[in-house]
């Protein structure tokens, strides 16, 4: 289960929604093994397109960097899809590369409602979880 | 003295957990081709053919190796190789 507080599930939902039709991409940092979602981190999509998203690689090192010096970890990684449901694509799957990590899905392609959805996903496998907003 | 590769969590099952290992080399590819003799399984998660895997991020110091010279660039003791996975995906 993902529990997050609600100002932070509303700045995701919002980077979502400015960013659309592209997708938008971040991390919510959060003291290690904690399982505490709570620094936020809006990040770039290298790709700025609507059907892809790719972390900027010099940008991904130094909040990476600062993350290790401050004893954190990727707690939640999110991303958007703009014209589809808020489920991991394959391509999702393929790339998923943090084992530890809540992958947050949000799906703007509703105009008024925004669905926010969470998984993990290790070893190729996805599994939906619950998601509590504190 | 050696040069430091950090490693990043989906990859510590090949180094017993650590999260840095140490290696020698005069480019990254030699470094990468070092480590495969301690760490088995190491080099095929970052090397595709000739290059680098597209989805991995390796960073020299602080500059990402693509914009340097690849499995090519030079690395010197002292060092600090970092890998990182690529945070990618999407509808598609």
């Amino acid at each position: 289960m993902l529990r997050i507080e609600r100002a932070i599930y509303d700045l995701i939902v919002a980077h979502a929604r400015r960013d659309h039709p592209d997708e938008a991409c971040g991390v919510v940092a959060g003291p290690a093994g904690s399982d505490r979602p709570v620094r936020f981190i809006e990040m770039l999509n290298a790709e700025r397109s609507p059907t892809f998203y790719r972390f900027d690689s010099m940008e991904q090192f130094q909040v990476w960097k600062e993350m290790d010096d401050r004893d954190e970890e990727p707690v939640v990684i999110y991303h958007s899809h703009t014209a589809t449901e808020a489920y991991p694509s394959r391509t999702d799957l393929s790339y998923a590369s943090e084992p530890n990590a809540h992958y947050v899905l949000v799906s703007t392609r509703d105009p008024e409602k925004a669905e926010f959805r969470s998984y993990r996903i290790v070893d190729g496998e996805i599994t939906e979880e619950p998601v509590e907003i504190i | 003295m050696a040069i430091e590769v950090r490693i990043p969590t989906i990859l510590r099952n090949l180094t017993d957990g650590e999260k840095a290992v140490q290696g020698k080399g005069a480019t990254l590819g030699e470094l990468f081709t070092d480590l495969e003799a301690r760490h088995p399984g190491l080099s095929d998660r970052l090397v595709e053919g000739p290059g680098l895997r597209r989805f991995v991020n390796v960073y020299l110091n602080d500059e990402d190796v693509r914009f340097l010279g690849g499995l090519d660039t030079p690395v010197t003791d002292g060092d600090t190789v970092t890998v990182l996975p690529a945070v990618a995906g999407g509808a598609g």
